[in-house]
């Protein structure tokens, strides 16, 4: 589905040019969910902006990203429109800045659904409210008419999955996407996209910097450090085997609770590092 | 058993929503909470975006009035203390915020800083004395004492909260409430922000009112835990207690809801599960 291939993005700094994705190679297959993780400064988030052409301007690019065969980094700002929400769909962390305060939900959904499909606008609130109801918002009749600030955090956060889904996407970017809310709510929204993976058939990159959430809802796993792909490959063995140092110490890290029933594996106070 | 340091008698604070055409209704963000916290323990509050947890840290620290209870610190209730005395009280009590980025003024060098509330005391320490009480505040939190002279943002975020700690602890107070102080971070760094807190707790018998929306972090700190739900606290009992028996549907729907690595566990039972039933087919 997608492959990229010894990627590097950097960025003109004061003293030289700073890499902030240095060589990734990496593929997600057709009804696949890959799991990028890494901490802050990463480069996890700037790999999903290049993946959809998003990048800053200044940014520098080498190597490949390949959409079924098509190279993203050499298409042009035409090819990228006409990629963009119809080949893949973009989920944000902030539901709140991602979307336009002055426009209902109906509307920012209906909005992506006609611009790229002759549709009237009967039908494409027909389509807003269907995709409202797939995404299980609580009264879509109602949520339809209702503006982000009527709406809570994980309300929203569905709303933006809804945009993301309206022109029928085969890959779905989500860059942290639950961060911003409560535990009982991200494990909805997380059960949304696993069921998108397994339902639809959909190809899902999940970014998140919390292991917990890469271990339910990725079927492969890639460890990002500076930039750098430490350790990649399925999610299960590189959890309970990492062979990466700096993937040992982000488990370790954990929380004990959230690292409990791990099972087998290499006993975690070997791994040394941050704890 | 002694007497707790911090005591919270049921504690309500009420707030009066004007909605449309001038009516107004009242939302009761805090509900009849009453909790105690031992001198030198870690009491966690824990509890989903607004259930009342930092309305409540801010009542603590004075930084806002309950509606009806009371807030008694080492025996003072804190509203019933004259305006003079609540100001000489606060060297007891200190705040760490959840945003390193926000609770530092830019324009302030570290060593401004982390003597602000030193304004506090009647009797504090002035010229060389003072530079020297600065750097062992930052010394003790991890940081050079050379770190007074610069800027904050010539540090990372888990290099300022141990500066926004350095800043809670150089009145010596009794108490510390934190407020989803670590929850900004990346995970390396929390698990040493909060080994931090506990040696100081252990060196210097300190108080923390811990108030926090993540279970994992409440069993790496805290001795005792209340779990708070719309303005209420539903349950409360030591972190074994509730983390391993808990007694609440909602407690228990919090933990299962807690993505942890168990999870692979279970998705591998359920691909073996799947796997002869597909192959029937």
């Amino acid at each position: 589905m997608l492959a990229i291939r010894n990627l590097s993005i950097a960025f003109p700094g004061a003293a030289g040019p700073v890499r902030v994705v240095d060589d990734v190679s990496v593929e997600v297959g057709r009804g696949e969910s890959l799991g990028i993780v890494g901490e802050s400064g990463s480069g996890k988030s700037m790999l999903s902006l290049a993946a959809i052409g998003l990048l800053p301007r200044t940014a520098r690019t080498s190597g490949e990203i390949l959409l079924e065969g098509q190279d993203i980094l050499r298409m042009g700002e035409r090819a990228l429109c006409g990629l963009r929400g119809r080949r893949i769909g973009m989920i944000f962390q902030e539901p709140m800045t991602a979307l336009n305060p002055a426009m209902t939900a109906g509307q920012q959904i209906a909005e992506g659904i006609r611009l790229h499909r002759r549709v009237g606008r009967a039908e494409a609130r027909a389509e807003a409210l269907r995709l409202l109801d797939r995404v299980r918002i609580p009264d879509p009749a109602r949520r339809i008419d209702s503006y982000p600030h009527e709406m809570s955090g994980g309300q929203r956060q569905r709303v933006g999955i809804a945009i993301a889904l309206a022109l029928e996407p085969d890959l779905l970017i989500a860059d942290e996407p639950t961060t911003a809310l409560d535990v009982t709510v991200q494990k909805e929204i997380l059960d949304i996209l696993d069921e998108l993976v397994a339902d639809l058939g959909l190809s899902l990159i999940l970014i998140s910097h919390d292991l917990g959430v890469i271990a339910r809802s990725t079927d492969r796993t890639l460890v990002l450090c500076r930039g750098r792909a430490v350790e990649q490959g399925a999610t299960a063995a590189v959890l309970r085997h990492p062979t990466a140092q700096y993937t040992r110490d982000l488990i370790a890290a954990l929380p004990r609770r959230a690292r409990a029933g791990l099972g087998e594996g290499p006993p975690l106070a070997a791994g040394g590092g941050a704890r | 058993m002694t007497a707790p340091l911090l005591s919270i008698e049921n504690l309500t604070r009420d707030y009066a929503l004007r909605g449309r055409g001038g009516a107004t209704r009242t939302l009761r963000a805090v509900d009849d909470v009453s909790l105690a916290v031992e001198a030198g323990s870690v009491f966690a509050v824990v509890g989903e975006s607004g259930c009342g947890k930092s309305t409540l840290a801010r009542i603590v620290m004075a930084l806002d009035r309950p509606t009806s209870g009371t807030v008694r610190l080492g025996g003072d209730d804190l509203f019933a203390l004259s305006p003079t005395a609540l100001a000489r009280k606060r060297r007891d009590f200190q705040m760490v915020f959840q945003d390193p980025y926000g609770s530092l003024n830019p324009r302030h060098s570290v060593g401004r800083i982390v003597a602000e509330p030193l304004c506090l005391l009647d009797d504090a320490p002035r010229g060389r004395d003072r530079q020297a009480l600065i750097a062992r505040a930052l010394e003790e939190v991890g940081l050079p004492g050379s770190a007074a002279a610069r800027y904050p943002h010539e540090f990372s975020g888990g290099q300022r909260q141990r500066i926004a700690i350095a800043r809670a602890l150089i009145t010596r107070p009794k108490l510390v409430v934190a407020d989803e102080a670590v929850s900004a971070l990346d995970l390396s760094i929390q698990a040493q922000i909060l080994r931090l807190i506990l040696g100081l707790r252990d060196r210097h018998g300190l108080t923390v009112l811990f108030i926090t929306h993540n279970l994992g972090v409440v069993d790496e700190i805290a001795d005792r835990v209340g779990v708070m739900q719309a303005g209420r606290l539903v349950e409360t009992g030591t972190v074994r207690e509730v983390l391993d028996h808990p007694r609440e549907d909602y407690t228990r729907k919090l933990l299962a809801a807690e993505p942890t690595l168990a999870v692979l566990a279970q998705r591998e039972r359920r691909a073996w599960r799947a796997g002869p039933l597909a192959s029937c087919d």
